[in-house]
């Protein structure tokens, strides 16, 4: 079982990155970028809030930071275009994971739906601040990355293709150390009881915290690759809120606090919304369409693909097994019905 | 002077926040959900009353009569269709499904008037009235009295009404109020009509003094959820409170400093409330949850 598993990721893997060479069309590879930085993303939410059950809506934030962090680091240290930017993409996001630590701090001291409305919040707090520090931030005008002049047509998405693919597999080894850690059952304990969790000798404030930054500085990171790759910056594209809930739609989709959840999610909205984007302009078809896909996904499949399939596969197993052998085995296999599934089956999670 | 200028507008125009932030905090108090789609349903509110005056030449404040039971309708539609199905995690599972809502409704609208801004007319918005040393326009004063006659209402219906002790029981305990043969259900359906009735008049009241587009929901949504964590979420009072005094603190900030920066010093004093009492300012603290 665990041969077929590795030997099914490791083909996986080998597609991704033959990839471009498969479909070297432009429009493809470039919806293919836009779906790994969200992937990456919304894997480096899924640490904080899969993981704690702090659902963070605000994390846009980050990502704007990391983007106007790059912008300004090119711009001031006279960074051409090319790979120069690439090597800074891990400073912007420590500069994200910086302005995480404070507002982390404040955000994580109430709980739940609190919590939610304040990270949400803080987000356009942020983002006002992108408006209005002028001097910073050239205001609604917004700030220019350099542009990699000796890319060709055909060559300019690869570079970012294979840079945000790194990441995304830099994002899930961070995920899974994370939730294979006994740090990461610090976290999981918090999400089913925090007051608990911290009875238990979990220290609470801190794990959250360090989540927090943790995926802060993903986000950031990712953020700015996104930023160097649409090449223009403003307060409304880099604070974005539809991002906000974008990651957090895909993780639910692909199912919360799961390993692939988050990729899973992305591979399957962001190349649908980038297709009705193309199709549709940005007019009103495009928000009503994925506004109603948004209500589909989440009404039908509240707990997300993964666990979802979990179950079924488990209920099968449960079912052929008490077949075969009449006692015992309905007892051990029955599927866990309460409380988080996959903390105590750690084997069926990862993929 | 003008600093008592900014004070009187920043309170009238305060009632009308306080309108559409007290939808959101009832429905919180007794749902436990969130609206994010508050503020597009602000902005279709102010949307319908712009096409019953332009239309049918409807006076804005006695459109509300057709605006607001229709929104009450639309709004016992949205809790039965996208609200009670979700039966587990219902906080933050709302917070996604009201996102949906909104980006639907926000489509729609840009569908039918596209995204060029509009503004409402009426006389009273036009023209203006001489108080101390400055010009008021009638609309402002309009505004805030039918937040006050309409707040009013509610304060009536919550604590003088039979339906007002259940909605009032429901938000202290949901199961004890089952328990006690309330039809809890029912309940929370009405209350999330009232709450998207009141954000219909606050649109008009809003689209009144500002022009609007379908995108201006976002930095409406952002408001009233600061307003509503400042009060802290779930207290009626607290809301009107913040209201008022976000407002007042906006505009004193841009008289006296600049408009650019008015609403980031009121988030920052959310913040600093924040710090100090995470619960924001009338909030219950909350209790362990098993």
């Amino acid at each position: 079982m665990r041969m077929v598993k590795t030997a099914g990721l490791l083909v996986l893997l080998a597609l991704a990155i033959v990839f471009p060479l498969l479909f070297p069309n432009p429009t493809v590879t470039g919806i293919a970028v836009f779906t790994l930085i969200f992937a990456a993303a919304s894997t480096g939410w899924n640490i904080l809030s899969g993981y704690t059950g702090y659902v963070a809506l605000g994390h846009g934030a980050y990502f704007g930071i990391g983007a106007y962090a790059l912008a300004l680091l090119c711009q001031d240290w006279n960074i051409a275009g090319g790979y120069g930017p690439f090597l800074l993409v891990p400073l912007a996001g420590l500069l994200a994971a910086l302005i995480a630590v404070p507002l982390g701090w404040l955000a994580l001291r109430v709980r739940r739906h609190t919590f939610v409305v304040i990270t949400i919040a803080m987000f356009f707090i942020l983002q006002l601040l992108a408006y209005n520090l002028r001097g910073l931030t050239n205001g609604s005008t917004g700030l220019g990355l350099p542009i990699p002049a000796d890319w060709s047509g055909d060559f300019f998405n690869t570079p970012f293709y294979y840079v945000s693919l790194a990441l995304l597999l830099v994002a899930l080894a961070v995920s899974w150390w994370v939730r294979h850690s006994k740090y990461g059952l610090g976290l999981l304990a918090i999400r089913d009881d925090e007051d608990r969790a911290l009875g238990l000798g979990v220290k609470t404030g801190p794990s959250k915290l360090a989540a927090f930054v943790l995926s802060a500085l993903l986000v950031g990171m990712m953020g700015a690759v996104w930023g160097y790759f649409v090449g223009s910056i403003y307060p409304n594209t880099a604070f974005d809120a539809n991002f906000d809930v974008a990651i957090a739609l895909m993780a639910f989709l692909g199912g919360l606090g799961t390993l692939a959840g988050p990729i899973l999610g992305a591979l399957l909205l962001e190349p649908t919304q980038q297709y009705f984007a193309l199709q549709y302009g940005q007019s009103g078809y495009y928000l009503v369409i994925y506004g109603a896909l948004f209500l589909v996904v989440i009404l039908l499949l509240p707990q997300g693909i993964i666990p979802t399939i979990q179950a079924r596969w488990a209920k099968y197993r449960a079912t052929r097994n008490q077949e075969e052998r009449e006692d015992e085995a309905v007892v051990t296999a029955l599927p866990d019905q309460g409380g988080s599934p996959g903390i105590e089956k750690k084997e069926g999670i990862n993929l | 002077m003008i600093i008592v200028e900014a004070i009187i507008t920043g309170i009238l125009t305060g009632g009308v926040y306080a309108l559409m932030a007290s939808g959101l905090t009832l429905v919180f108090g007794v749902m436990n959900i969130i609206n994010i789609g508050q503020g597009a349903l602000v902005i279709l509110g102010a949307y319908l009353s712009y096409v019953l005056e332009q239309k049918l030449h409807i006076d804005l404040f006695v459109g509300l009569l057709l605006t607001m039971p229709a929104m009450f309708a639309f709004g016992l539609l949205i809790e039965w269709l996208f609200i009670r199905p979700i039966k587990r995690d219902r906080t933050m599972l709302s917070i996604l499904v009201t996102f949906g809502v909104s980006l639907i409704i926000e489509g729609v609208l840009n569908l039918i008037f596209s995204a060029d801004y509009v503004q409402l007319h009426a006389w009273y918005i036009t023209a203006s009235f001489q108080i101390g040393g400055f010009y008021l326009a009638y609309i402002y004063v309009f505004g805030f009295l039918l937040a006050v006659v309409l707040l009013g209402g509610l304060y009536l219906l919550l604590y003088r009404t039979k339906f007002g002790h259940s909605v009032r029981a429901s938000m202290q305990n949901r199961t004890a109020a089952e328990l006690i043969g309330i039809d809890v259900e029912r309940v929370s359906a009405i209350t999330f009509g009232i709450g998207i009735a009141l954000a219909a008049a606050g649109g008009m009241a809003f689209g009144a003094t500002n022009a609007f587009d379908a995108g201006s929901s976002y930095d409406l949504i952002s408001r009233l959820l600061a307003i509503i964590i400042f009060g802290g979420m779930g207290s009626l009072s607290g809301a009107l409170i913040a209201s008022l005094g976000m407002l007042v603190v906006e505009d004193v900030t841009s008289v006296v400093w600049s408009p650019v920066w008015a609403s980031t010093v009121f988030f920052i004093l959310l913040v600093l409330i924040l710090v100090v009492r995470p619960q924001g300012l009338l909030g219950q603290v909350e209790g362990r949850k098993q």
